[in-house]
């Protein structure tokens, strides 16, 4: 596209089909999404429905009348106000640990040279190999030495500390920018922290930004750490609730998709509002393999 | 370097050297300690406890191997659980593959509206998982289930799915296709940086579609191909929240859900048995690091990499 070659047939773009291929793309494309989004009509109706109205048959596609109050009642079946908070205040405190760590580590890899980074970094990455069922028992063991079952402590500290996937996220970011610049603030007289402070961190936004979202949403997807960590109903987060609700109420489907609808809308809407910010994060971490 | 004494500048300049050592550590402090801590004594400490018989309650009794025994010999939940996950792994990586490379490919076609399409087909990937295992579990409901009605309209009887010993895998594996937004993402972002010229070059000595993407489409994603395999091969092997929701935790029916991972929870956090669960972590681990070394063995067949910038 960008030079004018005199064959007008290598003009066009050679990734764009012809105007049948064009035709059968959409179709297919248009095929698969319907096949995508079944389940969301499906998990949206069904909370929409009364318990005979899940039942019937033929099925109805389109709930008569819509039982907007299922959302309303499901949420008080159990005390979801009360895990959403908790669910909130473990995802914005280990999103906060998250960028905290993996910005000071990636600053410590990319921004200033020294003997042993390189093996460092690999190390780093190696961890992300790691299942974490390895530690999972000595972790809870050290957790019950520090007095840590049952608070949110295990789902926050570690996040202050590791970060390896983001790391290896803000890594590409950091060595994109220019080094000049760290050296003309040396010149200035900055030290290390200054620099990264006032410099690196706010050049890196868009960066941060990808980490602070994938964190959010890790956490507030997180079901294994809460299933072990978590006793008391009080401190249960929403993904573990809605767990035991289910356990408990396993038939009533109009309740356990009403609640699933409210547990998985503000992923959906944050999604949309960041969608830029969110494919751009992941085309980051699969290409510099 | 030499012996002579250094000079001033010498000096200064390996002071300065030293000084950028000690901000270096200082500045991945956090991760050094979080690695000693949260990684490697438990690390260390899971293998010392997966020779030893240990409920937590209990100072620990060295057992040998007697773990590592016991798994092979004589726990055939352990090589249920082993199978299950292993017959998971054969069915859904490689579907997996073909469904989001499929994807990717579509929506590399320059059509209107990608953002909206990426959007459909990325969604449920990031979605809580609690939620997701239960909306498929209602899905799958042998009676009322959207996938059993919209199967009774064209006169089919539909199976149990996730009730049924022989249906409850394939189910699984169906509703991992619902994700399979991730990998498409990320082929998505290499099937964007091949070069256009290859694609010009190919159409100019009168290469077809299927001829572009066989020769030059294929050839230029496979490292990123080969990622996705390697990330699913440890994706797969623990699942775990999908089995534990859908399944109470019991990976019933006839441990047809047992899941390498659920058997895993089961033994460590209902049966205490501490020491056969650390065991059994390392066995998966080592699991799979191998399959990963065999995907990494036979990707010089298989993987292209464009000189030597792919190892930067």
């Amino acid at each position: 596209m960008k030079s004018a070659p005199s064959n007008p047939e290598t003009l066009r773009d050679p990734l764009a089909p012809g105007k049948g291929g064009r035709l059968l793309v959409l179709a297919l494309l248009v095929f698969l999404s319907v096949v995508f989004a079944a389940p969301f009509f499906w998990l949206v109706t069904s909370a929409l429905k009364k318990p005979d109205q899940l039942m019937a048959y033929p099925i109805q596609w389109i709930p008569h009348p819509f039982v907007w109050s299922n959302f309303s009642e499901g949420w008080r079946f159990r005390p979801f106000p009360l895990y959403l908070r908790n669910t909130l205040e473990v995802a914005v405190l280990s999103t906060i640990g998250s960028i905290f760590s993996s910005s000071l580590v990636a600053y410590g890899l990319t921004r200033i040279e020294w003997p042993g980074r390189r093996i460092l970094f690999i190390a780093l990455i190696s961890t992300m190999m790691l299942p974490f069922q390895v530690v999972m028992v000595p972790l809870f063991k050290l957790f019950v030495m520090l007095g840590w079952i049952d608070t949110f402590k295990p789902l926050i500290v570690p996040s202050f500390f590791l970060s390896a996937f983001y790391v290896y996220l803000l890594r590409g970011f950091f060595l994109g920018i220019p080094k000049d610049l760290s050296e003309a603030a040396r010149i200035d007289g900055a030290n290390e922290f200054g620099i990264y402070w006032r410099i690196i961190m706010p050049l890196a936004r868009p960066a941060l930004a990808t980490v602070g979202l994938f964190a959010f949403i890790g956490a507030w997807n997180d079901f294994v750490g809460p299933l072990i960590y978590l006793i008391n109903e009080d401190h249960y987060t929403l993904s573990l609730g809605l767990s035991m609700f289910q356990g408990q109420y396993g038939t009533y489907w109009h309740y356990l998709m009403a609640v699933s609808t409210l547990v998985t809308l503000p992923i959906v809407v944050l999604f949309f509002f960041t969608q830029k910010t969110f494919i751009q994060g992941i085309a980051m971490t699969g290409l510099k393999g | 370097m030499s012996s002579s004494p250094p000079s001033a500048a010498g000096r200064r300049k390996w002071s300065l050297s030293r000084r950028e050592a000690i901000d270096g550590y200082i500045f991945i402090a956090p991760w050094i300690i979080g690695f000693l801590v949260f990684t490697l004594g438990p690390m260390l400490f899971s293998l010392y406890v997966s020779l030893c018989d240990w409920d937590m309650l209990n100072p620990p009794r060295f057992v040998g191997l007697d773990n590592y025994r016991q798994m092979f010999g004589h726990d055939f939940r352990f090589v249920k659980s082993l199978g299950v996950t292993m017959k998971y792994t054969a069915m859904s990586l490689p579907i997996g593959v073909i469904t989001s490379l499929s994807i990717a490919v579509l929506l590399n076609q320059r059509v209107k509206g990608l953002t909206f399409f990426r959007a459909i087909f990325y969604l449920p990937a990031i979605l809580p998982g609690v939620a997701v295992a239960m909306l498929w579990k209602w899905i799958f409901n042998p009676d009322s289930g959207i996938i059993n009605l919209i199967l009774a309209k064209f006169g089919i009887h539909g199976p149990q799915w996730l009730t049924s010993p022989e249906w409850a895998i394939p189910a699984f594996v169906i509703m991992s296709l619902w994700g399979a937004g991730a990998g498409m993402i990320i082929y998505l972002a290499g099937l964007q940086s091949v070069p256009t010229q290859l694609y010009e070059a190919a159409e100019l000595d009168g290469a077809a579609a299927w001829g572009k993407f066989v020769n030059v489409t294929l050839p230029m994603i496979s490292p990123t191909i080969f990622f996705n395999v390697v990330m699913g091969i440890i994706a797969s092997f623990q699942v775990f929240v999908s089995a534990f929701v859908i399944t109470g935790g019991a990976g019933s029916p006839a441990y047809s859900t047992l899941f390498y991972v659920l058997y895993l929870y089961q033994k460590a956090f209902q049966y205490f048995s501490m020491g056969y669960a650390c065991a059994m972590a390392w066995i998966l681990f080592l699991v799979i690091l191998a399959l990963t070394l065999v995907v990494f063995g036979t990707s010089k067949r298989w993987v292209y990499y464009e000189g030597e910038r792919a190892r930067g």
